[in-house]
């Protein structure tokens, strides 16, 4: 008998008796003001939230920090003055080591903690938001859900190879619990809450 | 590997008890985190009903395991996944060596997984001429020192940070001395970064698999399972055959309570969901059981198969903060390891359920409700039935039973008792007897309660 079989033996033989599935109940988040929570817990797990109107606020925002010698890649049209699409295939995945910043469009986010949800397709590599030195995730402010439930409501049997939440710059507290940002991915994480 | 076998967990945590002020610290340290925990905790007023919940959906997908398994599995090779099946730890290891092979590959990058572990994969695959390097901070930290991890979620709790700076100037040549966080975490970055951009191969453990999308979920603070996984050209990943849970929106529970739980964060900042290939390349997924299975059919003890690895119980348990996890001689220590490792070696391993004082903090802080305290209580008496407790312990309750079963011999033992106590002290207050290792004998009273109550009755009573 294959391994596969024995264990599928095995367990159907010691599993107990069927019990019920539990519904998963309705929950509600506290705060009201989804933009206000969502901000106040992503500034706590050391993100940087910035509310702007439109996409030349982003980068008015960004080249305080970046100037045109830094490589900067990124998807979204709009940005495509200053941020360059070419490298994005899977065979060049390594050459992305020494990008300083990618920016990327968000799904929605979520205001209990802060995470956003990206996915491949709008990544276009899987390696982008954690190769790159810095990462700024464009967020509409109208796509803010309360609670994880709601993220998965929204998500619902939506197909993609591959999905991620993305809460707060790369970190570690592994040596005698000492909070350092920019583990092995990105040392900071700006997030741009857009819209009017 | 520093295995002792020999020495059983009162022994090693007797030996951690000889610095003092170490032990301190290391107590402060986890108390620490527990406190994160609670206020994470706190802040969500539906908490007892988001572990109930959690509780009830692990259960049930215990009580359907096999159909989850199979459902898990055609999903999953739907998806372009290659599952394979391994009964044992040694299986597990053949496995992913012969997938090592195949590719040609020499070097591996592997982020957390307490599974590989338990099988001693690190060991299996050196032996086979494969370097194996740890990405995760802690774990790379005590892999350098040639040593297992202490803790399933803070690998190196229990070195401080010089000792670290130590071993980073042994191994990774920053100067002797610095031992400050942020440095030694930058080097460890850099260090890593080549690794990352080098191995053709990465292997990942997984903390969710869902049985109706065949996608699973690795959960990282530090981005270094998605950084091995997407620049390799192979990713393996290994789980545990009751890390199944049945539905995407179970998730939602789940990653609710998993990071809160664990170090008091709201979620960890990855939570990556593996659905598919990457474009062009192979994603292999292990299922393992590795005795799981057996525990399933122990009815007092397959609760401890609902386990979502976040470390809560450990860093509650006094025992578990005052002896440090090396004490425990298993991947995975504290209250929770004690339930699981009997299970796997119950003769290895029968130390553990003892390393308990069965306060029952952590079932109270067990995201999933895992009654750990009763079923310490319960793996005990398992352990004397099957005669594989401490000689000492079986002598001393023997003797117990002598005395408690006949009156005669009770009363007759108090009054020796209390003569000795007495007369001559220094005969129970010695080394000798583990009883009065760390408290002092109470003063011998003048007379037995018996004696005191047949002298004072009235008569009308």
């Amino acid at each position: 008998m294959s391994s596969r079989d024995q264990i599928l033996t095995a367990v159907a033989q010691n599993q107990p008796p069927l019990t019920p599935l539990p519904e998963v109940p309705t929950f509600q988040l506290e705060a009201p003001d989804l933009v206000e929570k969502f901000s106040q817990v992503a500034v706590g797990i050391g993100s940087r939230v910035f509310r702007v109107k439109g996409y030349e606020e982003v980068q008015e925002i960004l080249f305080h920090d970046f100037k045109a010698n830094h490589r900067i890649i990124s998807r979204v049209p709009e940005l495509s003055s200053f941020a360059d699409a070419t490298l994005l295939e899977d065979r060049n995945r390594h050459q992305l080591a020494n990008v300083d910043l990618a920016i990327v469009e968000a799904h929605f986010g979520v205001a209990e903690n802060g995470a956003c949800w990206v996915t491949e397709e709008v990544l276009g590599l899987r390696v982008v938001p954690f190769i790159c030195q810095h990462l700024a995730i464009l967020l509409p402010k109208d796509r803010l859900v309360p609670l994880m439930h709601d993220a998965y409501a929204s998500i619902g049997s939506a197909e993609y190879g591959y999905g991620v939440f993305i809460a707060g710059p790369s970190k570690t507290a592994d040596i005698e619990q000492s909070l350092v940002l920019g583990a092995h991915g990105p040392r900071t994480l700006t997030v741009f809450l857009m819209g009017q | 590997m520093k295995t002792e076998p020999t020495k059983d967990h009162a022994a090693l945590a007797h030996r951690f008890n000889q610095d003092e002020p170490r032990v301190n610290w290391h107590d402060e340290t986890l108390w620490f985190i527990r406190e994160k925990r609670d206020r994470a905790a706190f802040a969500i007023p539906d908490w007892e009903l988001l572990r109930e919940t959690a509780s009830q959906i692990k259960f049930h997908t215990l009580s359907n395991l096999s159909q989850y398994l199979a459902q898990f599995e055609a999903n999953a090779q739907a998806n372009g996944i290659t599952v394979h099946w391994a009964a044992d730890a040694r299986e597990h290891n053949q496995i992913v060596h012969s997938i090592l092979q195949q590719h040609g590959v020499t070097q591996m990058v592997k982020s957390k997984s307490m599974l590989t572990e338990e099988c001693h994969l690190n060991d299996y695959l050196e032996q086979h001429g494969i370097e194996v390097i740890d990405s995760d901070l802690g774990e790379r930290i005590v892999q350098l020192a040639k040593e297992p991890p202490s803790h399933i979620v803070l690998p190196c709790i229990h070195l401080k940070k010089e000792e670290i700076g130590d071993i980073f100037h042994m191994h990774l040549g920053t100067q002797a001395g610095v031992a400050d966080p942020q440095i030694l975490t930058e080097t460890a970055r850099q260090h890593l970064r080549e690794t990352f951009l080098t191995r053709k191969a990465a292997l990942t453990g997984v903390n969710f698999a869902v049985a109706e999308t065949g996608e699973f979920v690795v959960c990282t603070n530090e981005g270094n399972a998605d950084m091995g996984a997407h620049l390799a050209d192979v990713h393996i990943a290994s789980m545990g055959i009751e890390k199944l849970i049945p539905r995407r929106a179970d998730l939602g529970v789940f990653l609710r309570l998993l990071t809160r739980s664990a170090t008091g964060q709201p979620i960890t900042t990855y939570s990556s969901h593996f659905k598919m290939p990457r474009p062009g390349h192979e994603l292999h997924l292990v299922l393992v059981d590795n005795g799981r299975s057996v525990q399933l059919g122990r009815e007092d003890f397959r609760n401890s198969l609902k386990c979502i690895r976040c470390g809560a119980c450990m860093n509650t348990c006094p025992v578990y903060r005052r002896s440090g996890g090396h004490s425990y001689q298993s991947a995975v220590a504290g209250p929770i390891g004690s339930i699981l490792a009997p299970n796997l070696d119950m003769k290895k391993h029968a130390d553990l359920p003892f390393a308990s004082t069965l306060c029952g903090s952590c079932s109270n802080v067990c995201p999933v409700k895992i009654d750990i305290h009763n079923q310490l209580y319960k793996w005990r008496q398992v352990i004397v039935r099957e005669g594989y407790a401490d000689p000492k312990k079986t002598v001393g309750m023997k003797a117990m039973n002598l005395v408690l079963s006949s009156p005669k011999t009770f009363t007759l033992s108090g009054k020796a008792g209390r003569w000795f106590m007495k007369t001559v002290p220094f005969l129970v207050s010695n080394k000798m007897n583990p009883w009065y290792k760390h408290r002092e004998m109470p003063q011998p009273p003048k007379e037995s309660f018996g004696e005191w109550y047949r002298k004072n009755r009235k008569p009308h009573e």
